[in-house]
């Protein structure tokens, strides 16, 4: 099987915009899920509440609102133009925009769970040692949650090369710009003559999913290991 | 130096404790749950008191009237843990280097005489979930003692050991005590623990100081009973091994005052060695008894009976210049007619010296 030049170059895409769309995401996944998983403060409920939106609303819903604020004369848009010189409307990185935001509670949960996890009292102890905050945070808490951080990067990347309802309402489906696999996949299946391309595109799908369904198994394994404190890595 | 006074209240539990450490170790001794974690945790910046002011070493830490309150990271308190808490995800180097990244690390020279110190040389690339609970202790010891501490805090740190494993981290802890002159907090419940290696014990009991003092005073006070103190009364002697009889498994202790027959004491000929006799194994005769198995008969004066408290007695018989309890019945006082100034013999039998009682001074 090969893919012509226009898939292969789809398939460029899609990896890009999952790969952004992570990246960016993760910073504030870690935090949030750290306030979420060490914080109690009044309205925490509804801020959860909000961090999980983007896995239960029609994600034609979350499109339409991302169009709203980042569009080009949308609040958020404007800021984005004038202080980072970053478009989003109609580009690519809008792509990323929107995989990120859908795959953001997916990143949440593993992380927040893997801090809900650790055992305070290593913490305790690092501040004993010298460690202030900050210090303990990435020398101790951040090291022992790497199994949900390996998760939740791979899961929401995964989520993000299958994103479609939010991308195509904020982004629309141009070719070379926003149209990723699944968009691309759709446009073949509405495209007389389209069948081999689109299947073609789907069993690539398929193989980005399983692999990385399974580097994520692998890699969790090993950094649970290696938080369980045994010598077992690279030992077997 | 290490100045406490500190009051807490947790739920219905009320922590008020004062006292003071020297060089050497302080043994904070007491019950489960009399308050000795507490107190440690507080000197440590990991509870805070309610009120009160901590000292270490001339710099006040906390005091709740200027407001002070120095944070746990700038205390430099050497805290062992009960479970040891080593870094899972490092190995037995990283673990003892960790003080080194906030720049509290001690001296390169010093890593070494540590690592040696504590016999961690073969570990060093270990991780900790493959090291035994002694191992874990001493890199946990050696973690502490690598993050330049002017006062090292051990609170229970034999509890999850066995016989054999407390014996060896006694044995570091001894040596740390003579090699790194560091002063120690060293929390426990255990008799045994505290008579071998506290030089000063401060006893703790429902968070309240019930007595603090040079460790042969403490452990030997008899009014500290079951009832209230956290362990039974007895006295603590120091003693010299003088012979070891091989044969019948049995020493001669010195002290001041007369000698001793223990069985299984652990020591060589010359050493020094810190004898705990509980109250309730010395028994009192008028006469010389003859014809017993009792390996001991000690010739005394009683120095002081003590009030009748539920049918028992304490009476303290002086021997030379050593003090022996005895926990006898009130009956028995008054058949024998025991009052201070009679000349009695003290009755100890050997096997009740074990090596439970009888440890390195």
């Amino acid at each position: 099987m090969t893919l012509t030049a226009e898939e292969q170059e789809i398939v460029l895409l899609s990896l890009r915009v999952a790969f952004w769309s992570v990246f960016v995401s993760l910073p504030f996944a870690v935090a949030v899920a750290y306030v979420l998983a060490r914080s109690s403060f009044p309205g925490k409920t509804l801020f959860d509440a909000a961090v999980h939106l983007p896995l239960v609303l029609p994600p034609v819903v979350v499109g339409y609102f991302l169009l709203l604020l980042f569009g080009r004369r949308g609040p958020l848009g404007g800021i984005l133009e004038q202080w980072f010189g970053i478009v989003v409307a109609f580009r690519w990185t809008g792509a990323a925009l929107a995989a990120g935001i859908m795959g953001f509670p997916l990143m949440v949960r593993a992380v927040r769970l893997s801090f809900e996890t650790i055992d305070r009292k290593l913490e305790a102890a690092a501040s004993t040692l010298g460690a202030g905050r900050g210090g303990v945070f990435l020398t101790v808490t951040l090291p022992l949650a790497l199994p949900g951080l390996i998760t939740g990067v791979l899961l929401s990347f995964a989520r993000s090369l299958g994103e479609f309802g939010a991308t195509i309402t904020f982004v629309s489906n141009i070719p070379g710009e926003t149209r990723t696999l699944p968009l691309a996949i759709y446009t073949y299946t509405q495209t007389p003559a389209g069948d081999e391309a689109a299947l073609r595109l789907s069993i690539v799908a398929v193989l980005l999913s399983l692999a990385a369904l399974y580097a994520s198994e692998v890699l969790v394994r090993r950094a649970a290991r290696r938080v369980t404190g045994e010598d077992a890595v690279g030992r077997r | 130096m290490l100045s406490v006074d500190v009051e807490r209240r947790l739920g219905g539990f009320r922590l008020a404790a004062s006292f003071q450490a020297g060089a050497g170790i302080t043994a904070l001794f007491g019950r489960s749950g009399a308050g000795k974690t507490s107190v440690v945790n507080a000197i440590a910046g990991i509870l805070r008191p309610d009120r009160g002011r901590i000292d270490i070493d001339g710099e006040t830490v906390f005091d709740s009237e200027r407001g002070v309150d120095v944070p746990t990271p700038r205390r430099r308190v050497g805290y062992v843990f009960q479970e040891g808490r080593l870094f899972p995800h490092l190995n037995v180097r990283q673990n003892l280097g960790y003080a080194g990244l906030f720049s509290r690390g001690a001296p390169a020279s010093e890593f070494g005489h540590v690592v040696e110190l504590l016999g961690l040389g073969d570990l060093l690339l270990r991780r900790p979930g493959n090291l035994s609970g002694g191992e874990k202790q001493r890199v946990a010891i050696g973690r502490a003692l690598l993050s330049s501490p002017r006062l090292l805090l051990l609170d229970e740190p034999l509890a999850s050991l066995d016989g054999h494993r407390k014996n060896e981290v006694l044995q570091y802890i001894d040596l740390i005590r003579d090699e790194i002159r560091v002063p120690v907090v060293y929390v426990s419940h255990a008799v045994e623990e505290v008579v071998r290696i506290a030089d000063t014990v401060v006893l703790l009991s429902a968070g309240e100081v019930l007595a603090a003092g040079a460790a042969e005073e403490v452990m030997g006070r008899p009014d500290l009973r079951p009832g209230e103190g956290p362990f039974e009364g007895g006295a603590v002697l120091d003693a010299k091994v003088v012979e070891q009889d091989i044969e019948h498994d049995l020493a001669r202790l010195a002290f001041d005052g007369g000698t001793l027959t223990a069985t299984n004491v652990d020591a060589l000929i010359g050493e020094l060695v810190r004898v705990r006799i509980r109250a309730r194994d010395v028994s009192i005769a008028l006469e010389r008894p003859r014809r017993i198995s009792i390996q001991n008969v000690l010739e005394g004066t009683i120095a002081a009976v003590g009030p009748e408290r539920g049918g028992i007695v304490d009476v303290a018989i002086a021997i030379g210049a050593s003090v022996l309890r005895s926990r006898i019945t009130a009956r028995a006082v008054q058949q024998l007619d025991l009052a201070p100034g009679l000349e009695v013999y003290a009755l100890v039998k050997a096997v009740s010296l074990d090596r439970r009682g009888a440890g390195q001074a």
